[in-house]
């Protein structure tokens, strides 16, 4: 097993707070506000933020790379404040932005070698962790070529790269994998586990259920506020209710006036499932087969289902007070 | 000192790499020095003139040949019989009319004075000025030649000195360096930050522990680096393919280039701290820089005749302390002592230039 950051060793407890947001606040623009986000975050946890667009995530990863100023509220990272000692985080934090932002007009080793540089990672040092970094990247045969040239899934391994040149003690990861083929995601995923294996702190945020299903603990986040926050496992034992899957044909895309029946929670529309949470199976399903059947579908099958992450945060986001 | 170097290392690296910007930048102000160093001249050469010779005497004669053989005229019509200036200026058969006397020859022989008219089209007053000047001189020196020192009396009152023949390549070429040296460190300057900010690399860059003025120097001296090698082949090609003196101090001129120099590229800066695209970048750059540095620094016109609001906003142009102290190096070797006006207000700006624009500049995204 390679070592990227060897930070295990001075941990022996395994149960150190690496990051501590303390009701941080922010508006800024339109959207991505946050609305007193609380959190804790363990040395060498893999941490999964979730949520639709605009609810925050980045917002809340930009806030404790100090690329934005929260209004209220304070975090420490590492152990450092993050109103006084933002240069000192910087130094332990390695960030990947939603979008690809390396230069592409330099080649592999170049961005590698600028963002060395850029954290003062001494010359003996660098060439070593290149090495290190070219082995589990594979991006060895390409150090030469230009990074617009690259692949996505190698853009996104190269971006990793910078953003580990210096051994982070935080991973901050901005939707790292959105647009990367199901293998590369694979492949970028093997490495996350093996960096928290070795120590490293990994906050990620990603639209993909199976992705969250990967980390430690996720967290729900939707209009600035924490909704949930559990082991991946844990999650869907907070839903209280069941799922009712029906299989067929033809279901109508607005189901507002199945929200009318008594006992069905909330709807959702997956290609030709149709799943409806609610109280109990035998309360709901003749009305909802009736009203299907009128609505001119075809029903093939019902069953009850245990209920998936996802289904857990549609439920949430439907509870949560204020919801419109 | 690591960071500054990579971030310089990497400024190079792009700019090297950007064959294409780069030859634009190269080729922009040679395009400029052509159009300006040829197309438009503030001299003029051959400007059509109609002669009514009355007298029709070889003394007169001599004198019509004087002006044909100075460059600056040339004949369209010789008439002996009189010739109506007002016809012909509308027919725009010249722009000019000399009217000699018939006791031209007579007055010459016994030493009285000449009423010889000379009568310019003032539609287009730059050429009427230009052209009464020279006809003044022309008939001076038909003068002098004749009578020495004692010659009588025309009355002449222009001096001209450093440029006597009026050349006005001379003067346009030293000012052009100074708008050119403004227009393009502004552009590079705010087109490289606006890019990084566009394509988000910006964003990377402000993560890492680095302070905001290594990356501001970083980007500085790269492109001081090129405005100077530009700056280099657009006086020597002024000086050798245009002609223009350089009579001053050239290390004189280094010096207070690059003050000029640092000036636009915090101008630049600046810019590019407010605003958020490429596009956005190049057009505020040009119309901030190109205008004023035309309109409002004594290169096109003097700033004495301005307004007095206008006279005042052009001291925070600092093309107009620039250009003075180009051309007062380049054409009259002008001291350190001589060009203590310029060059204090010039540096004060670049100070509060440099020193507003890394203020300004943010290390967060907001």
């Amino acid at each position: 097993m390679f070592v990227l950051g060897a930070h295990r060793a001075n941990d022996e407890t395994g149960d150190a707070m690496s990051i501590l947001i303390d009701d941080i606040h922010k508006t800024y623009g339109a959207q991505g506000a946050l609305a007193g986000v609380t959190l804790s975050i363990r040395e060498g946890e893999r941490f999964g933020l979730i949520g639709p667009d605009g609810a925050g995530k980045s917002s809340l990863m930009r806030i404790l790379c100090g690329l934005i100023r929260a209004d209220r509220g304070s975090f420490t990272l590492c152990g450092l404040d993050g109103n006084r000692d933002l240069r000192a985080i910087k130094s332990s934090i390695g960030y990947m932005p939603q979008r690809f932002s390396l230069y592409p007009d330099l080649t592999v080793a170049e961005n590698l070698r600028f963002f060395a540089d850029l954290f003062t990672v001494p010359r003996r040092e660098r060439d070593e962790r290149l090495e290190r970094l070219y082995r589990f990247s594979r991006l060895k045969p390409f150090a030469a070529r230009r990074a617009a040239a690259l692949s996505g899934g190698m853009k996104q391994k190269l971006a990793l790269s910078c953003a580990l040149i210096h051994t982070p003690r935080v991973l901050i990861l901005d939707e790292p994998t959105t647009g990367v083929d199901p293998v590369s995601r694979r492949e970028f995923w093997d490495i996350l586990s093996e960096l928290s294996r070795d120590g490293t702190t990994i906050l990620v945020s990603t639209p993909y259920m199976d992705e969250a299903a990967r980390c430690d603990r996720i967290a729900f986040i939707h209009h600035g506020r924490l909704l949930a926050v559990d082991t991946p496992a844990g999650i869907p034992g907070r839903f209280p209710l069941t799922i009712l899957e029906f299989r067929g044909r033809r279901f109508p895309v607005r189901h507002d006036d199945m929200l009318r029946v008594r006992g069905v929670a909330s709807v959702r529309l997956l290609g030709d499932r149709l799943r409806v949470a609610c109280e109990s199976r035998e309360a709901v399903e003749r009305a909802v087969r009736d009203m299907l059947e009128r609505s001119g579908a075809e029903i093939l099958s019902v069953r009850t289902d245990t209920p998936s992450i996802e289904d857990t945060f549609v439920h949430l986001m439907h509870e949560e007070p204020g919801h419109v | 000192m690591q960071r500054l170097r990579a971030i310089m290392k990497k400024e190079l690296l792009h700019i090297i790499r950007d064959v294409r910007s780069l030859t634009i930048i190269f080729l922009l102000p040679l395009i400029m020095l052509v159009l300006y160093g040829y197309a438009i001249r503030l001299d003029l050469k051959n400007i059509p003139l109609a002669v009514w010779d009355a007298d029709n005497s070889q003394e007169s004669r001599e004198l019509i040949r004087a002006f044909t053989h100075s460059g600056y005229f040339t004949l369209t019509l010789h008439a002996i019989t009189p010739v109506d200036p007002l016809e012909v200026f509308q027919e725009r058969r010249a722009k000019s009319v000399l009217a000699i006397p018939v006791d031209y020859g007579a007055r010459l022989h016994d030493g009285r004075a000449i009423p010889v008219q000379f009568l310019s089209d003032a539609s287009e007053s730059n050429t009427a000025t230009i052209a009464g000047q020279y006809a003044e001189q022309i008939i001076l020196s038909r003068l002098m030649s004749r009578f020495g020192t004692d010659a009588p009396l025309p009355d002449v009152r222009a001096l001209v000195l450093f440029n006597p023949e009026l050349e006005s390549k001379v003067f346009v070429v030293p000012g052009l360096v100074a708008i050119l040296f403004m227009m393009i460190c502004a552009l590079m300057t705010s087109i490289t930050i606006a890019r990084e900010k566009e394509t988000g690399t910006l964003e990377q860059i402000l993560v890492s522990p680095v302070r905001t003025a290594e990356i501001i120097i970083g980007k500085l001296f790269p492109y001081m680096f090129l405005a100077s090698l530009i700056g280099v082949v657009v006086i020597l090609i002024a000086i050798f393919w245009f002609g223009a003196p350089f009579v001053g101090s050239p290390l004189l001129l280094a010096v207070f280039s690059i003050v000029y120099l640092l000036c636009s590229l915090a101008i630049g800066i600046l810019i590019s701290t407010r605003v958020r695209t490429v596009q956005v970048a190049m057009m505020a750059a040009l119309v901030i820089t190109m205008l004023p540095s035309i309109m409002l620094s004594g290169f096109v016109f003097p700033i004495a005749s301005m307004p007095l609001p206008i006279r005042i906003l052009t001291h925070i142009v600092p093309a107009r302390y620039f250009l003075v102290i180009i051309r007062g190096i380049m054409l009259k070797d002008a001291s350190l002592y001589l060009l203590r006006f310029q060059i204090l207000p010039l540096c004060i700006l670049t100070f509060i230039l440099l020193v507003v624009s890394i203020r300004r500049f943010r290390t967060t995204l907001e």
